[in-house]
């Protein structure tokens, strides 16, 4: 066995020392940066404030050897440039005051300088979720500083991530911290009506940022595992930072089950794998397992009147119909049917009644799903959206009308914007026309796949 | 993000007398706290002692049972964690972290080693 401690050459220790600084600092960097933006009041300047500590540590710690506690190291290590910081601006202030200028700017008040407790770090951290994921910004910037500041991703990894080439992404995120402070945006958790609608943001970045990964709207992947990963630990901090908070759990549990099946979601040429056809042998069953407990505990903590769940909820309550059956015909469509019900009446959406009619088609028989798919060929939001006439096609074809269910297949998959997924349905549209071909396949829509 | 099974290698016949101290227990609960609301625990428990554990062997064919304790082991599985870390790295420091709770008295082995697909 080798032992790597201590290492033979100075040369490996150093680079040792340096993997070791790289990887706590990037495991506490959000709550760094949180617990300097309490002192600052200014994200952008607390990132930096927090690099110069990482910078401190790469010059001390080679010599010195690294701390007990290098957590606590960097972090008391920020605190002091940032407690520098607003002395020095305070100084600054009176003098600009003792020669009788008018201050444009009140100085920036120092939070309490106690040292950290975890309560408090776990607020600081909130209020860094809540100001990352502020209205005041646009989506891609809220869903870039949020894979910044609290997923401790770097610049790169977060375009690699998107798509996005990295100058434009750096840009992004350079234009969300000066608008946040351009805004004097707060650095505090909301309470009242407007925490319910800064929280709905908080769940959307990281929902949307989970769908990116696990159903990419574009490329070459049709499963980016790393962008769902960041999303999933980032619904288990949450609720770990707002443990009462039903829908946060309800997230947390719609992610983890949606996660149990991604080994199945792709074949060994990565493609697409119907929900049908994935081996339920190979859910993660730890995932599962985990999803019904957040799931108990979305339920535990739903508000009155009892079990009234949110739309995350009610998602992940479907996605545990799929994790509790043991196969796909065993599912138990009805209930399935009647959550999309409750999922219409609390979160309307066009997509969500193409679900509803995916669930029908099955739990009441073929055309009493294509009489609700029919009736959403004419809603303008699912214009381009490729799984419509996916879906179309799929229950077409299982009536028998093949000719019909091919011209469907082919628009699908002139709309699919995923190499991966136009594949399939040509490959889908070909066996309309082959006939019998491979049999009837099932409905496979964005949710009963995605959720 | 890859998952990490971490095995807590102990030796039965030198573990310290009366097992963790309630300071240790403590501060083990503490930072397993933490690393659960970081995101990255997923799951972790200790287990019984060989004494009251079982193994079963299949050699060429034949199967064979050796009830514990298995004192011939120097050391044996204590307990173990499942990580969902960023990297090698970081489940080795969380690891690191979790060593450190210990009292100097302590001898314990951790192997951190990642789980497949």
């Amino acid at each position: 066995m080798a032992v790597s401690h201590p290492p033979e050459h100075p040369r490996q220790a150093a680079q040792a020392t340096r993997q070791a600084i790289e990887t706590v600092f990037r495991m506490e960097s959000p709550r760094i940066i949180a617990g300097v933006t309490r002192i600052v009041r200014d994200v952008g300047i607390a990132e930096e404030l927090a690099q110069d500590a990482l910078v401190a540590a790469l010059e001390q710690w080679p010599a010195q050897g690294v701390p007990d506690n290098p957590g606590a190291w960097l972090m008391a290590t920020a605190r002091n440039r940032a407690v520098d910081l607003v002395r020095r601006r305070e100084r600054y202030a009176r003098k600009l005051a003792e020669v009788g200028r008018d201050l444009e700017t009140a100085p920036a008040q120092a939070g309490p300088l106690e040292p950290a407790d975890p309560d408090a770090i776990d607020d600081d951290l909130l209020r860094l979720v809540f100001i990352a994921c502020h209205p005041v910004l646009s989506t891609e910037a809220r869903v870039a500083l949020t894979l910044r500041l609290l997923g401790g991703l770097s610049t790169a990894e977060i375009a690699r991530a998107m798509l996005a080439p990295e100058p434009t992404v750096a840009q992004r995120i350079v234009r969300a911290k000066r608008t946040l402070a351009a805004r004097a945006v707060a650095f505090e958790v909301p309470y009242g009506p407007d925490r319910d609608a800064r929280l709905g943001s908080v769940l959307e970045v990281i929902y949307l940022i989970f769908n990116e990964g696990y159903a990419a709207t574009a490329g070459d992947d049709l499963v980016r595992p790393a962008l769902c990963e960041d999303a999933l630990r980032l619904a288990r901090v949450l609720t770990a930072l707002m443990p009462e908070e039903s829908e946060a759990h309800g997230l947390a549990a719609l992610l983890e089950l949606q996660a149990s099946r991604t080994a199945t979601r792709t074949g060994p040429a990565g493609e697409p794998v119907l929900l049908k056809d994935q081996s339920r042998a190979h859910w993660n069953q730890m995932l599962v397992r985990r999803g019904f407990a957040a799931l108990a505990r979305a339920q535990a903590t739903a508000p009155s009147p009892a079990g009234a769940l949110g739309p995350y909820a009610l998602q992940a309550a479907i996605a545990a119909c799929h994790a509790h059956a043991h196969s796909y015909e065993e599912t138990d469509w009805q209930q399935i049917a009647t959550l999309y019900g409750l999922l219409a009446a609390r979160a309307p959406s066009p997509v969500v009644e193409l679900n509803r009619a995916v669930a029908v088609a099955m739990a009441q028989g073929t055309e009493a799903g294509l009489v609700l798919v029919d009736a959403l060929t004419a809603e303008p939001v699912l214009k381009d959206y490729h799984l419509l006439p996916s879906v179309r096609g799929d229950l077409l074809e299982r009536l028998g009308r093949t000719d019909e269910a091919h011209a469907e297949f082919e628009r699908a998959a002139s709309l699919a914007r995923n190499e991966r997924e136009r594949e399939l349905l040509l490959a889908r549209a070909a066996d309309c026309w082959a006939g019998s071909g491979r049999g009837a396949r099932p409905a496979e829509s964005a949710s009963c796949e995605g959720a | 993000m890859p998952r990490y099974l971490t095995m807590i290698r102990i030796d039965e016949n030198n573990a310290p007398e009366g097992g963790p101290s309630p300071e240790l227990q403590e501060r083990m609960g503490a930072l397993l706290e933490e690393i659960t609301r970081a995101g990255v625990m997923l799951d972790t428990a200790g287990l019984r002692p060989t004494a009251e554990g079982t193994r079963v062997t299949w050699d060429k064919g034949e199967l064979s049972t050796t009830d514990g304790p298995f004192t011939e082991t120097k050391e044996v599985i204590g307990g173990y964690s499942i990580c969902q870390a960023k990297n090698m790295a970081e489940a080795v420091e969380w690891t690191k972290r979790f060593l450190k709770t210990h009292e100097d008295y302590w001898t314990i082995t951790a192997e951190v080693r990642e789980i497949e697909g």
